[in-house]
Formats: C-alpha cells, sequence, structure tokens
C-alpha cells in the first residue's frame, strides 16, 4: 500500500485559512488502512479543524465524503455537487489522489492534507515499513526476495557496505542491513552462490528519477465501436 | 617505484592518509605529506570524508603528484552518477593520477549537509568496473575513448566485521571486477586480521591493514560503540589509560600492532587523524623506517 501520514494541524489551517466551506475528501484504499485518511480520519481531521476555527473566531464549515480510491477518475467524477458547494478541497488521499482531484475539478483548489511517504507493508499494528521504491525493473529473484533498492540505505547492488553492526544499518540502528538479510536468506536458501553475481549499474531510465513514467496496454483500452469517430 | 611496482614486487608497503582542508588553504596537507617524503609509498587522499563536504580529493591529489608524492586518488559513489565519475576517473589519468581507491562511501547523513540526495547510482564493485573499462578504451556506455587512461586500482574491505562472510563475497566480486589491491578498515585485533586473510589469502591480492593512532581511551570506546567493523581490545585502551603521555602510548600501540601484522599482510594504511607528525615515530618503533617503505 502507499503509506501517508497527516500533516500537522497547523499546517492544514493555513492552507484552509482564507476558506470558509471546505470538501473533506477521503480514500478508502490505502490511506484508510494505514490510518491516515479513511473515513474515520476525515470525521476526526473535520472535527479539529472547526474546533481551531471556531476558536479563532472564524468558523469553518465542513463536508465530508470518502471514495473507495481517489486514483480512479469513476469514483472522483462523482463528487462534481459536493464539490461545487465547496470553496475549496482538502484530501486525505496520497498525492496521486490530491492531483486526480485537482485534475477533474479545474475550477478549485484541492489541498494535500496528507505527505506520502511510501509504498510499504504493516509490520505490526502501527508499524509500517517501506518495501519497494517503484524503480522499474525488479530484482527480486536475484536477491532472496528482499529489495535493496527501496531497504539498504545506500541502494546498493553488490553487497553490504562496511556499516553493518549487530545486523542494523549504521545510517538507521532501526533498520536492518538489507544485504545481511539478503545473504542470510539465500544462506538458508543454499543459494549463496547469487551472493557472487555481478549486479551492472542500475537502468534508472526505466525508474523514479527523470521524466515521468506511464504504462499504456491496449488490450485494457475500452473497445473502439465500428463507424464510431 | 610506484605504488603498483612496490606491491608486484612483494615489498611491505606503507600508505598514510591525506585529508583535503575544508575550504581552500591546501598548504597545512602539503606540508604535513611533506614530512613524510620518503616514509610512505603513497598518500591515500579522501573523498569528502565521513560525508563531510571538503576541497575535492583530486585537486590535493594533483598537488601532491606536481610535488613528487604519490597519490591515491579515493574516489566514492555518494556523490556522483556515473557520467560525473567516468569524467572524474579521466581527469585524473589526464593529470597523471594513476591510482584510484573506488569506494562505495558514507552515507550523507553521516555528513554535515544530512539533506543532499545521496546518488550511489554506480557501487564500489560497479565503479572498479566502470574504471577497468575506461582502461579497455570504452566508457560505460560502450562508447570509444580519445585517448586511453590506465589506473592501478584498489578497494576497501572490512575484516572485523561480524559477520565476515558478507564482506569476503564481496571483495571477491571486487577482485573480478579489477580491484588489484585491498586496504581495509581499522583493525586492531592481529588474531582476528589473520584469520579474515587466511579466507583472503586465495584472491592473491595484497592486502594493507589499517591502522588508527588511538588517540585516548575514550576514543577507543567511542569507535568501539559507533564504527561498525572497528573493535579495540580492552588492553589497548587499558594502556591508553594508564599512560601518562598519550602521544607515546599511542605510538606504542601502534607500532606493537604493526610488528604484530607485518607477517600477515602486504602493507599497512596508516590513518593518523590528526597526529600526523607521529607517523615517524611509529614507522621507526614499528622497524619499517630503515626497511623496505624508507
Amino acid at each position: 500500500m502507499i503509506v501517508a501520514e497527516r500533516k500537522p494541524l497547523d499546517q492544514i489551517l493555513a492552507m484552509l485559512e482564507p476558506y470558509r466551506r471546505v470538501l473533506l475528501v477521503g480514500c478508502g484504499t490505502c490511506t484508510a488502512v494505514c490510518l491516515a485518511g479513511g473515513e474515520r480520519e476525515v470525521a476526526l481531521l473535520a472535527a479539529a479543524l472547526r474546533l481551531a476555527r471556531q476558536a479563532r473566531g472564524q468558523p469553518l464549515e465542513t463536508a465530508e465524503v470518502t471514495v473507495q480510491r481517489q486514483c480512479d477518475r469513476e469514483f472522483v467524477s462523482p463528487l462534481a455537487a459536493p464539490v461545487a458547494e465547496a470553496d475549496a478541497v482538502c484530501s486525505t488521499a496520497c498525492g496521486c489522489g490530491v492531483q486526480l482531484l485537482a485534475e477533474v475539478f479545474p475550477d478549485r483548489r484541492v489541498f494535500p492534507a496528507l505527505d506520502t511517504r511510501f509504498m510499504g507493508v504493516t509490520v505490526e499494528p502501527g508499524w509500517w515499513a517501506e518495501r519497494c521504491r517503484g524503480c522499474g525493473e525488479c530484482i527480486l529473484d536475484r536477491t532472496g526476495g528482499i529489495c535493496p533498492v527501496a531497504r539498504c540505505s545506500k541502494g546498493l547492488m553488490n553487497g553490504p557496505c562496511g556499516g553493518y553492526r549487530d545486523g542494523k544499518c549504521e545510517v538507521d540502528p532501526q533498520v536492518d542491513c538489507a544485504w545481511l538479510l539478503i545473504y542470510e536468506r539465500l544462506k538458508a536458501l543454499g543459494r549463496l552462490d547469487a551472493m557472487g553475481t555481478y549486479n551492472p549499474p542500475k537502468d534508472w531510465s526505466v525508474a523514479f528519477v527523470g521524466k515521468p513514467r506511464r504504462v499504456v496496454r491496449e488490450d485494457a483500452k475500452p473497445p473502439v465501436v465500428e463507424g464510431k469517430v | 617505484m610506484t605504488l603498483r611496482q612496490a606491491l608486484s614486487e612483494g615489498r611491505f608497503v606503507v600508505t598514510a592518509e591525506s585529508c583535503p582542508p575544508k575550504g581552500t588553504a591546501v598548504a597545512g596537507a602539503l606540508e604535513e605529506a611533506e614530512r613524510l617524503r620518503g616514509l610512505v609509498q603513497a598518500f591515500n587522499v579522501t573523498d569528502q570524508q565521513s560525508s563531510v563536504m571538503r576541497l575535492g580529493s583530486l585537486a590535493l591529489c594533483h598537488l601532491l603528484h606536481e610535488r613528487g608524492l604519490e597519490p591515491v586518488y579515493q574516489v566514492t559513489c555518494r556523490d556522483r552518477n556515473r557520467i560525473a565519475l567516468q569524467s572524474d576517473l579521466l581527469s585524473a589519468a589526464a593529470l597523471g593520477v594513476e591510482n584510484v581507491l573506488c569506494l562505495t562511501g558514507d552515507h550523507v547523513s553521516m555528513g554535515d549537509h544530512p539533506q543532499a540526495k545521496p546518488v550511489f547510482d554506480l557501487d564500489s564493485v560497479s565503479l572498479l568496473e566502470a574504471a577497468r573499462q575506461l582502461s579497455s578504451g570504452h566508457d560505460l556506455a560502450g562508447k570509444e575513448l580519445d585517448g586511453t587512461p590506465s589506473f592501478f586500482l584498489g578497494a576497501v574491505v572490512s575484516p572485523g566485521a561480524d559477520p565476515v562472510e558478507p564482506q569476503l563475497l564481496k571483495m571477491e566480486k571486487k577482485a573480478r571486477a579489477g580491484a588489484e589491491f585491498f586496504q581495509t578498515q581499522a583493525v586492531f585485533d592481529a588474531g582476528a586480521f589473520g584469520r579474515f586473510m587466511e579466507a583472503a589469502r586465495p584472491l592473491g591480492k595484497p592486502v594493507l591493514a589499517g591502522i588508527i593512532l588511538l588517540k585516548s581511551a575514550g576514543m577507543a570506546r567511542f569507535m568501539n560503540r559507533n564504527i561498525p567493523g572497528v573493535h579495540v581490545p580492552d588492553r589497548l585502551i587499558g594502556i591508553m589509560e594508564a599512560a601518562k603521555d598519550r602521544q607515546s602510548a599511542s605510538v606504542e600501540v601502534a607500532a606493537g600492532l604493526i610488528r604484530e601484522l607485518k607477517p600477515l599482510c602486504q602493507g599497512i594504511h596508516l590513518m593518523a587523524m590528526g597526529w600526523e607528525h607521529l607517523v615517524p615515530r611509529v614507522l621507526e618503533a614499528s622497524g619499517l623506517v630503515n626497511g623496505e617503505a624508507g
């Protein structure tokens, strides 16, 4: 899932300061699961914003709606009516959801209530950790199912640096050394030979730096009806 | 005689660390190097050591080379992508700098610009490959070079890492990628280092053991707590603690280590950490001054 955290309330208040009626749009998928932007978090945020604005003598009206996914037009387009009634929109989706709202409703300012952190997993309740950087070229088959791009602080491709200690990374003692995890797993699987394989420099042209990426699937596009243009 | 020749002839080699200043005042670093002329084979010039922004390694390498002192150009992958790294390697060759030590580099978060974007486009192994490819007349994109550099490539290893097997596996990879010699993280335990060397010996590459001059018991304990792969035994900490004259104790500890390590490896790499003036005494006390290194 995409893991996000809510911005400090003061930052959200500052963004919404000029507005009197705000539509808060929650997202029922990733940010709901990581307890940052689902229906419950939207209700809490709305109450906190109203209270704070009341205390400042500038009351705020809020409307709240949570859609299944803010990253899909089919769930966002039906919001036309509540968006029209609001001065501004505040989204508790990841950056994708915020941008799609802004794209679908170009005449309304859309504000992010969250900071999008990473793609990750739930380690245990209340603890999420990064697992994938969407680098465009998966090498998990070579690294025992543990990603050095996302989980090594330096993103090293050819084994650990000298900075591990008690299994942890010197950059952050809370973080496991990814290459030690890879080493131990490959060893347990009897595949330690894979540690000796040279991994050439990564192809960053397919990764998250540089030009924005897209995926186009002709077979998934809506069928073109004969005779219609 | 160059570092390459000295190692290929099987001489016991001494290298010393030379750290560029934070700023343009290079006189101090050059004077320190000058004091060691004839005592050490070559000077490893660090590349933004500990991710602290400083004058560039290549500039100081060039200034040393100009004075007839042999530099080892330390290159890390932290701050430059493959275009800049290859370009700097060509620049080094054009300036007559032949020795290159290829490192991954510390993470930016360890230094004085922790918000910087870490690069790590290449790693220590692919940097060695890049340097070797340049030496064969082509760049990483396969394009032909107009003028081909020649390098004597080195790499690093941490013999005290726990577990050490991943270090040995990577060391082997580095040797296959073109590393002709290795310099190590600081060694304080000759017994453990000997076991490491037994495992590393089949690679057939010369290893220069890292020696850090201890300044105090506190520094030793700090390293034990904070530097992965470094373990100063209690016995050495005790010597530093009991010392009335810490500089003499530092010389005694380092020289003792060097005498123990000498039969196990092909040279030593001295990191004086600001006590460069003690290096001649260390070399004398360890019996290296009038030996092969002189």
